[in-house]
């Protein structure tokens, strides 16, 4: 365990961002303090340091708070440099990032509306999405993770489609996660998820696909929530 | 590629914000470039092999190899070219010039948007949302010369093309950017005291005219 002053995250234990930040602290080895936020019931901690979209993660180092996942992994990165996440070299460092984004923009978004969506929209949905596993299928051929023959940041971003896509698929009744169709893509599934800092930090799998049923339910009850 | 292997090319749409990134942080960092004008209706085989997933521009092609995404492309360029640095040095504060380069890249375009496209009740919403949107940047502006600080930053270049929008977004919400947000004026003035900022952004009657077609496209009015 490496320490550098004091970590705390507050986090929720279903939220695959909070997880992505946990990957990376495991990774290093570095000792922080976990508070489980309630997040229909937000605490003046969460509000005080990260006003302005109150939300989880938040990292707090040294009692200054850094928000946004991606934001937060930068910084681990930047503070603790033994077993980097990104690459040293631009380029490579700008392709990660740039996976990075396409995660955030398009995977999110694209998973989003096939979890939400309903009768007619779901065949258009699934399409847009299944453009993605395309796009990051055709990146991981000949690699076995994104970042190469280790997991970087690429893999820390991406990395909530590994376990929260099968939740999804699960509890919205789709199926995308094809071997024929996307054969590198879900052999990062498996290579991923056998990563020891991932395999012991992910959500009980029960309890995650019960609280996106729940989810899924308040959602389409009320969309515009 | 057709272009020479060495060498920095920028593809790019004149009226872009997310493009003027690019050519402020190139300018600032005096770097020469080749700039290459793509017609977004009619795009060229270069830009569709160097973005294929996304067939957007910008697209920065230095020494051959494409690198994509405005924000990306400016951090690129602030770690192969180190003069200038658009970045501070100091962890936490990078981590708060990319949280607020962030915020513009989730918010302003997106909300802008809306402002010219929509009517009524949701054009409302709309002028509401960047009011406070542009309050927010400039609380976290305050009373500093850049959003760097003393130096010309992250934030400034991610943020600055988007002051050539304000009066398309003022005419088409009803409302002051002066008035609501005096700061953010004053600091867009002072950016646009630098060259790479002037010779980058448009004037913004011109990106109002561009608005103007954009709607009739979309058959709004």
């Amino acid at each position: 365990m490496v320490s550098g002053g004091e970590v705390k995250l507050f986090g929720m234990w279903a939220s695959p961002a909070v997880r992505r930040v946990e990957w990376a602290l495991k990774l290093k080895g570095i000792k922080y303090e976990y508070v489980e936020e309630d997040i229909s019931n937000k605490s003046g901690a969460l509000v005080q340091y990260n006003p302005i979209n109150k939300q989880v993660p938040v990292l707090l180092h040294n009692g200054k708070p850094i928000v946004e996942s991606l934001v937060i992994l930068e910084y681990i990165d930047e503070v603790w440099k033994h077993h980097p996440i990104l690459p040293k070299d631009p380029y490579e460092r700008a392709m990660a990032r740039f996976w990075a984004a396409y995660s955030e923009d398009k995977c999110r978004d694209a998973v989003r509306r096939v979890f939400f969506a309903e009768g007619g929209e779901r065949a258009k949905a699934i399409e847009c999405l299944e453009e993605t596993l395309r796009a990051l299928d055709g990146e991981l051929e000949g690699k076995e993770f994104f970042g190469g023959e280790n997991i970087g940041f690429s893999d820390l971003v991406l990395g909530w489609m590994a376990f929260w896509l099968g939740v999804s698929e699960e509890v919205a009744s789709f199926e995308v996660l094809d071997p024929k169709k996307f054969p590198w893509f879900t052999s990062w599934i498996d290579n991923f998820l056998q990563v020891p800092a991932i395999k012991e930090n992910l959500p009980p799998r029960d309890k995650t696909v019960a609280f996106f049923h729940g989810y899924r339910r308040l959602h389409l009850a009320a969309p515009n929530c | 590629m057709a272009t020479a292997a060495k060498g920095v090319v920028l593809l790019d749409f004149w009226v872009s914000p997310f493009g003027q990134r690019c050519r402020i942080a190139l300018a600032e960092k005096g770097v020469e470039y080749e700039y290459k004008e793509e017609n977004l209706w009619d795009k060229s085989p270069l830009l569709l092999k160097a973005n294929p997933v996304h067939k957007k521009i910008p697209v920065l092609i230095h020494e051959g190899n494409p690198i994509c995404e405005s924000l990306v492309i400016v951090q690129y360029i602030d770690e192969v070219w180190s003069n200038n640095p658009l970045l501070p040095s100091d962890p936490y504060e990078r981590a708060q010039a990319r949280f607020w380069a962030d915020f513009v890249d989730k918010k302003i375009y997106e909300c802008g948007t809306r402002l010219w496209k929509l009517k009524g009740e949701a054009q409302e919403e709309a002028r509401k949302d960047m009011i406070e949107i542009l309050k927010l940047l400039e609380g976290e502006l305050g009373d500093k010369k850049y959003f760097g600080g003393e130096t010309f930053g992250f934030v400034d270049v991610a943020f600055v093309p988007f002051s050539a929008w304000f009066y398309s977004y003022e005419t088409c919400g009803n409302f002051s950017v002066e008035k609501e947000c005096p700061k953010l004026v004053a600091w867009a003035k002072r950016c646009m005291e630098r060259e790479s900022v002037s010779k980058s952004l448009h004037d913004p009657h011109k990106v109002h005219e561009f608005v103007g077609h954009l709607k009739k496209m979309y058959g709004v009015e």
